[in-house]
């Protein structure tokens, strides 16, 4: 007898309905957690990544002793937390001698570690260190406009790599249908240099102009600071091949051979192989062959088996 | 996604990319840094805003909506693909026979009190297990008692209900498709209906696994019986090297070589100068690092990516002279 688990209340399904693999995905959920020291800096920024995401965003408040990314054996925790979660991208922040205030950005596929990006917070200025018009600041949720500036993001591994975490950590749910109305903030990130990323939250401002697209206007708003790549991993080639795997991937196999008519419809070509018509077995023997075959064996000469070969050629 | 003149834009995802800009020397300082960054923010933002706002809006309570295409840069999914679930016996016998589902009324008419009643629940309309009386029939036995007949029915009725439902969901399971909140067996598999892809161990690491387990074993594997096919371990110890018996030219040059190693260990092991050459030239070059860090600012990668090669041509140089000089 199997047993099966199934949950008891409507409640319960749904939500684990709601964390089952879908065909096409929506926005992600990031955990926010931080390792057994952090500096004071690290903390505001962890604090307020989590207010930039406040619905798709799950903050850890304690300490977590066992979480090391980069090591084998460190991402157990991880993954369980993701599990339990159902959070798919992570932002681990820790502070040490060697890696002063650290971040780790991950993402997990199937809640085990996919790709990871290591960068050092520098010149972080909080939310509350810039003054601009209250009437300005961006709602919470709002879908963000992304610019990425430098040809870094386009040359060199790194930030590449980190391009795309960035991408995915900002852009939010996917969503069809847009309110004009409702586009509030931006996220410019800058390549300074090869291993620097000047990283800003504005707000937009929407002057009227001429036409029907707005002047824009953007007021930092945010917290702005600077990211210095330090390591990260990429995802094993068969790993990311799974990852990337859509729907729509599956190339439908042509069918060989087939053509469309308008009059006759479907039409195939039936391809028969050359007769070799001197080497095939006749089916039906001629009775003389026979009769001749079977006096020659009566007759027991020493020519008798050269005469009955000449006898079968002149039968044929 | 367009192209513009200089930036890559992405509708999908309202984002923009310049590609081609860089700074050409670096920013003397943090504000104008800031508002070079902000400039070409705008910049970016303004080319996405251009074709966004020409997109084809419908009119909303709250404003305009337009649609956004999907998004072309393909990110990694969180989580695997749903596999098709495979259907259910019912489902392909109905589909057979061509069986279709009829949508039934919530609310029926009961004959017995003459009022509309749910069709299934609490208080149902013609519910047979309420009947008073059961009229027997020819083929009745006496002595049974109907209603625990009927009572013990609806009981097998159930049991086959339920095997039938856990089989359907076997077959699910087998084909990677089990509905999101079943969980089959004791040991739970994993919520997200797919499992853990083993590790592929390659034939190389097998055979180096195998080996260094056979050479823990007492007698180093060599007496391991081996399954048919399996190569013998090779021994990946240091075996002695000794020289060659006949010198080629350059009269004992290698075992002068060799002899020269040994004598150079053994001093550098009891060396007592007072003076350690290689510590000294690390802090020399320690300390110019940071003086030349120091001078040039933070925004210096290209001279910080050079400076550890020249430390490393210095070390190699020390080393040879003061060994020279102990040997003699």
């Amino acid at each position: 007898m199997l047993k099966m688990k199934t949950p008891k209340t409507g409640k319960a399904r749904r939500e684990l309905d709601k964390r089952a693999p879908k065909l096409v995905e929506t926005g992600k959920k990031t955990l926010i957690l931080h390792g057994t020291k952090t500096s004071g800096v690290l903390n505001n920024v962890l604090t307020q990544i989590y207010q930039l995401k406040k619905e798709s965003a799950v903050r850890f408040s304690r300490k977590n002793e066992d979480v090391r990314p980069f090591e084998s054996g460190g991402e157990a925790s991880l993954e369980f937390f993701s599990l339990k979660t159902d959070c798919s991208m992570f932002v681990f922040g820790s502070h040490s001698k060697k890696r002063p205030d650290n971040l780790v950005i991950g993402r997990t596929y199937d809640h085990h570690i996919y790709d990871l990006v290591e960068v050092g917070v520098e010149n972080f200025k909080p939310l509350e260190s810039f003054s601009y018009d209250k009437k300005l600041a961006p709602k919470a949720g709002s879908k963000p406009f992304i610019a990425f500036i430098g040809e870094g993001f386009d040359s060199v591994e790194e930030l590449k790599h980190l391009k795309e975490v960035l991408l995915d950590l900002l852009r939010g749910e996917v969503v069809e249908n847009l309110n004009l109305a409702g586009v509030d903030r931006a996220y410019i990130c800058t390549a300074v240099s090869p291993n620097r990323v000047f990283f800003t939250h504005c707000a937009l401002r929407l002057k009227r102009s001429g036409t029907i697209v707005p002047r824009m206007e953007l007021v930092e708003v945010g917290p702005s600071m600077d990211f210095v790549v330090r390591r990260h991993r990429l995802p094993n080639e068969r790993l990311r091949k799974e990852a990337m795997k859509t729907a729509k991937d599956k190339a439908k196999k042509k069918e060989k051979n087939v053509s469309k008519d308008v009059i006759e419809g479907k039409i195939g070509k039936v391809y028969i192989p050359d007769q070799k018509v001197g080497e095939m077995a006749l089916p039906n023997k001629a009775k003389g062959v026979k009769r001749e075959r079977r006096e020659a064996k009566l007759r027991h000469g020493e020519g008798n088996k050269h005469a009955s070969k000449r006898q079968k050629e002149d039968s044929q | 996604m367009e192209t513009e003149p200089q930036f890559q834009i992405e509708l999908g995802n309202l984002m923009a990319f310049d590609l081609h800009h860089n700074f050409p020397s670096p920013p003397s300082s943090r504000e104008e840094l800031v508002k070079e960054c902000l400039k070409r923010g705008t910049e970016l933002v303004q080319a996405i805003a251009n074709t966004l706002f020409n997109l084809p809006s419908t009119v909303d309570v709250d404003g305009p909506l337009v649609k956004l295409p999907l998004p072309t840069t393909r990110l990694p999914r969180e989580k695997p693909l749903p596999k098709p679930k495979p259907p259910t016996k019912w489902e392909v016998f109905a589909k057979a026979r061509g069986i279709k589902n009829r949508k039934k009324d919530k609310i029926v008419y009961d004959e017995q009190t003459g009022t509309w009643k749910r069709r299934y629940g609490y208080d149902r309309a013609n519910d047979e297990d309420k009947v008073p009386i059961i009229d027997a029939k020819i083929t009745d036995e006496p002595g049974e008692d109907p209603f625990a007949k009927k009572r013990a029915d609806k009981k097998k009725k159930i049991e086959k209900q339920e095997k039938n439902r856990s089989q359907n969901l076997k077959e699910a399971a087998k084909a990677g498709a089990l509905p999101s909140h079943v969980q089959l067996a004791a040991t739970a598999l994993p919520i997200t209906g797919s499992q853990v892809v083993p590790k592929k161990v390659t034939k190389e690491e097998l055979g180096n696994v195998a080996g260094m387990a056979a050479t823990s074993t007492a007698s180093g594997g060599k007496f391991d019986k081996k399954l048919p096919g399996e190569k013998p371990a090779k021994h990946k110890g240091k075996y002695r090297k000794f020289l060659p018996v006949v010198e080629g030219k350059g009269m004992g040059s290698q075992e002068r070589a060799q002899t020269e190693k040994v004598l150079n260990k053994l001093f550098s092991k009891n060396s007592h100068e007072m003076l350690n050459v290689n510590k000294a030239v690390n802090m020399y070059n320690v300390k110019k690092e940071k003086k030349r860090k120091n001078k040039e600012g933070k925004s210096s990668p290209s001279s910080s990516k050079l400076k550890p090669k020249k430390t490393l041509k210095k070390k190699p140089l020390n080393k040879g002279s003061s060994k020279k000089g102990k040997a003699k």
